[in-house]
């Protein structure tokens, strides 16, 4: 179709049909003959002697000669290397030699191309399963041990408050707690790796599991015989939930958002050494295909062509493929992740808030604190700093939602924050005017207690981390399964691409035989 | 003002002088510092710090005139009256539900200041709710009017200088130490310290053989704690021992039942409390102590401590008995008499 003429290249884009310079083939030949002769042409006689009594006769001499330099007859000592470098550089002279390291050079192109952007997109994907399967579930699983450790804590001490009349429910609560608590550390404890500071976090929370556990069922015991002792069980067992347990959960939450944040930068980032080496090949398939053509005329090899397909496949497959899974993974980070840790840390403020509320009230005034000249009580200072806690999480969290299905709970723990706060400080006041029982009514009462407000803070909250959670999932469901099969599928390409590119060379080399 | 010149006259030479002075100086701070809406309660009120704090002086020259030693702490402290003076007219000036006495009490003491678990409401029972409670009654007119603020041992003290509380019942010892920082109403109960230990534990009593390799728990800011550190640091007690320490004495109990401690060193009539919560321990030995329990208020609240021993004059004939009978005769036994205080005697004035 086109004229030999014409550029080279159009070589590569010619179109499906194969070949159709065939009729070229008589003449091309002659030329490439006669380029193929040149050097004795070309060159002066001598030094193609030299090259050619080189070629046949060294290496039967040469072998010899590196193990044994001392007799060798020619000055320079010649190793084995160097004697590779003067037979490289004679086989790059003539042309079938210079097809065959092209050839070869092409082959291991193609296969490096396959096997780095296997590796990179095995790396990301694995790393996409581990935010998926592995460390998303675990941060959001040490979030779940640290809220059901402070639950549990919050409801002995209202069961404490409300002395003998301890509801069923609130025992059963408790109950639930320490179960979660108790298979959510089962959990991180398989999942963590040996010797690592999350496995010491695990086994001391699992150590300190069965004593606070302990503790609270004396407290018990004892008020149930009606002695004060079992309020100083309870103070032992708040203790040590404030100052051991509840730091250590804390630090595991820590440890494996650490752990999420680590896989997603491993998942994320382009795979650039696979893409620069994606295009290097390409260039080169593209250079010695317009070579072959530039030599034949021809401007369509099989084999160059399939090659070349191949790796531009494999090329758009990683590009695409990755691009995809990385809008996956961000999303997922951006709506998932980033709403989960928002709405954890509502959740913890507001099971702090509902602690030190009740801790006011267990320690009646007992303990203050003075800041800027005036003295606070310890607890309800607290209690409003948790408070505005939970708020500037409650307002970011809304802020993160996307849609009115992530929205309306969070809207809807934000007014009962309001009531909350509103009967706060009614009972505040009973409190702080002494009328203490009355003060107790509004806290833990049946009726309008701040406990129902509570109750619902945490409703809907758990509500808006089941709607992230799911939304977390779909994303990083889809960013992961972006990549899956893309290793695979890439190595596959690469090695028929390889046998293409030396199929195509081999064709041309054959001409010569 | 003449009334209180002619008394102040009555005072020997130059004091007098004195003593007029700071009279005059804190009437006019207490005009400057009252809101000008009570400008005409003012200069009443005005009139009765003045008078206040010319007895205060007058006694402080006193007090320091007579040396505090362990034996005499207890008598410290100014005769009764029922006279108002500005810390007793601020609690009734109170309003609405704030008309209330501020009290430090303890909710951990069986049988002296509790919460029973068992009771229907969040009331606080037991000894010295019942103190309270009569204190409330003889300055407010209503029994009720207290509110009660849970206090740990060594919060005792800082509570009432920070105005936290107006007055503390909650098993506190009169002694030289605390004398320089709170004022103490008379006596209202003899204990003395004694070691509560299980019962098949080889202690004997409070000394260096029992005590060896021990672990004793004792309540910060408690005498205990005091005689306790002092032994220690003295090296009247062996190396082998060693101090465990928390914020109330019945914690100790908790940390003795788990094992963390081996011997807890209270108050007698605490450890009995302990005792009847657990009948695997008992009292190892005599009280190797005599302490008196004293009402505390704060320095310079004199007028309050006046009351208060008022009402603890009366309190002594006229329920004292009933309450010991009701709280601690099944920890302390049916004979009130090693309890009971000693007769009261007064700074200067014969009674």
């Amino acid at each position: 179709m086109r004229g030999p003429s014409e550029s080279g290249a159009v070589a590569v884009g010619g179109g499906g049909v194969p070949e159709q310079n065939r009729g070229a083939v008589p003449q091309t030949p002659a030329r490439e003959q006669s380029h193929a002769q040149t050097p004795t042409h070309a060159q002066t006689p001598a030094q193609a002697l030299t090259r050619a009594t080189e070629r046949a006769p060294v290496p039967a001499p040469g072998r010899p000669l590196a193990p044994a330099p001392a007799p060798s007859p020619t000055p320079a000592r010649r190793t084995a290397f160097a004697e590779g470098v003067t037979r490289a550089r004679e086989a790059v002279v003539t042309e079938p030699g210079r097809l065959r390291l092209i050839g070869a050079v092409l082959a291991v192109l193609v296969v490096a191309f396959g096997a780095v952007t296997a590796w990179q997109a095995a790396d990301r994907a694995a790393a996409a399963d581990d935010v998926l399967r592995r460390s998303q579930p675990l941060s959001s699983g040490a979030a779940g041990i640290y809220r059901s450790l402070a639950d549990a804590n919050t409801t002995a001490s209202s069961g404490f408050l409300a002395g003998s009349q301890e509801s069923a429910d609130s025992r059963d609560r408790y109950e639930k707690d320490i179960r979660t608590a108790a298979s959510g550390l089962v959990t991180a404890a398989a999942n963590a790796e040996p010797g690592s500071a999350s496995e010491r976090t695990i086994a001391r929370l699992n150590q300190l599991l069965p004593e606070y556990k302990g503790l609270v069922e004396r407290a018990r015991t004892y008020n149930r015989q009606g002695y004060p002792v079992g309020g100083a069980y309870l103070r032992y067992a708040n203790e040590k939930m404030q100052k051991e347990m509840l730091p250590a959960a804390e630090d595991l939450y820590t440890t494996e958002n650490k752990r999420l944040d680590a896989d997603y930068g491993d998942a994320t980032p382009y795979p650039w050494a696979a893409i620069a080496l994606g295009v290097l090949t390409l260039a080169g398939l593209g250079w010695a295909q317009r070579r072959n053509y530039r030599r034949t005329n021809r401007v369509l090899n099989r084999g160059l062509v399939v090659a070349s397909s191949f790796t531009v496949v494999a090329l758009l497959w990683l590009v695409v493929g990755h691009a995809v899974a990385r809008a996956g993974l961000d999303g997922s980070y951006d709506h998932g992740v980033r709403s989960l840790k928002v709405l954890h840390d509502a959740r913890i403020a507001s099971l702090k808030a509902r602690g030190n509320e009740n801790l006011s009230l267990v320690s009646r005034g007992a303990e203050t604190v003075t800041v800027g000249g005036k003295s606070y009580d310890a607890y309800y200072y607290d209690f409003d700093k948790d408070m505005d806690r939970l708020g500037a999480g409650l307002t970011e969290a809304a802020g993160l939602a996307n849609d009115s299905a992530g929205a309306k709970p969070v809207k809807a723990a934000e007014g009962d924050m309001a009531v909350w706060k509103q009967r706060h400080s009614a009972a505040r006041d009973q409190d702080e005017n002494g009328n203490f029982q009355q003060a107790l009514e509004m806290v833990i009462g049946d009726k309008d207690a701040t406990g129902a407000c509570f109750d619902s803070v945490d409703d809907n909250l758990a509500r808006a981390i089941g709607h992230e959670q799911a939304e977390f999932q779909r994303s990083a469901g889809d960013g992961r399964d972006a990549m899956s099969g893309l290793p695979v599928g890439v190595a596959v390409l690469a090695v028929l691409g390889a046998a293409g590119a030396v199929v195509g060379i081999g064709r041309r080399l054959s001409e010569y035989r | 003002m003449y009334g209180v010149r002619a008394r102040a006259a009555a005072l020997r030479g130059w004091g007098g002088v004195g003593a007029m002075a700071v009279l005059c100086a804190l009437a006019l701070a207490f005009a400057l510092l009252l809101p000008r809406t009570q400008a005409p309660a003012g200069a009443h009120t005005g009139a009765r710090a003045g008078a206040a704090g010319g007895t205060g002086v007058a006694e402080g020259r006193q007090t320091r005139a007579e040396k505090c030693t362990d034996d005499n702490a207890q008598d410290l402290t100014p005769a009764p009256s029922g006279a108002d003076g500005a810390v007793v007219d601020a609690i009734k000036s109170r309003t609405g539900a704030k008309r209330k006495l501020i009290v430090g009490v303890d909710q951990n003491s069986y049988r002296w200041g509790y919460r029973n678990p068992n009771s229907a409401g969040a009331e606080l029972e037991g000894f010295d709710i019942d103190l309270a409670h009569r204190i409330a009654r003889d300055v407010l007119g209503d029994p009720d009017a207290v509110q009660f603020k849970a206090i740990p041992t060594s919060q005792r003290i800082s509570a009432l200088q920070e105005g936290r509380v107006d007055l503390v019942v909650r098993t506190m010892t009169i002694n030289c130490d605390r004398l320089g920082q709170v004022a103490f109403s008379a006596p209202y109960f003899r204990t003395g310290q004694q070691l509560l230990a299980p019962r098949s534990a080889a202690v004997t009593g409070y000394n260096a053989a029992s005590l060896d390799g021990r672990r004793i728990c004792v309540a910060s800011g408690s005498t205990a704690y005091a005689k306790l550190k002092g032994d220690l640091d003295a090296g009247r007690l062996p190396g082998g021992t060693t101090a465990v320490t928390v914020p109330n004495q019945l914690d100790c109990l908790v940390r003795l039942q788990l094992g963390e401690a081996d011997v807890v060193i209270t108050d007698g009539a605490l450890a009995a409390s302990q005792a009847a919560q657990d009948p695997t321990l008992e009292l190892k030995g005599d009280a190797f102590t005599t302490e008196f329990y004293g009402v505390a208020m704060r320095r310079g609240a004199t007028d309050l401590v006046r009351r208060v021993n008022r009402v603890l004059a009366d309190y002594r004939d006229n329920g004292w008995q009933a309450s010991y009978d009701k709280w601690l005769s099944a920890t302390l036994g049916e004979d009130s008499g090693p309890s009971k205080p000693p007769a009261p005697k007064y700074l200067g004035a014969a009674g």
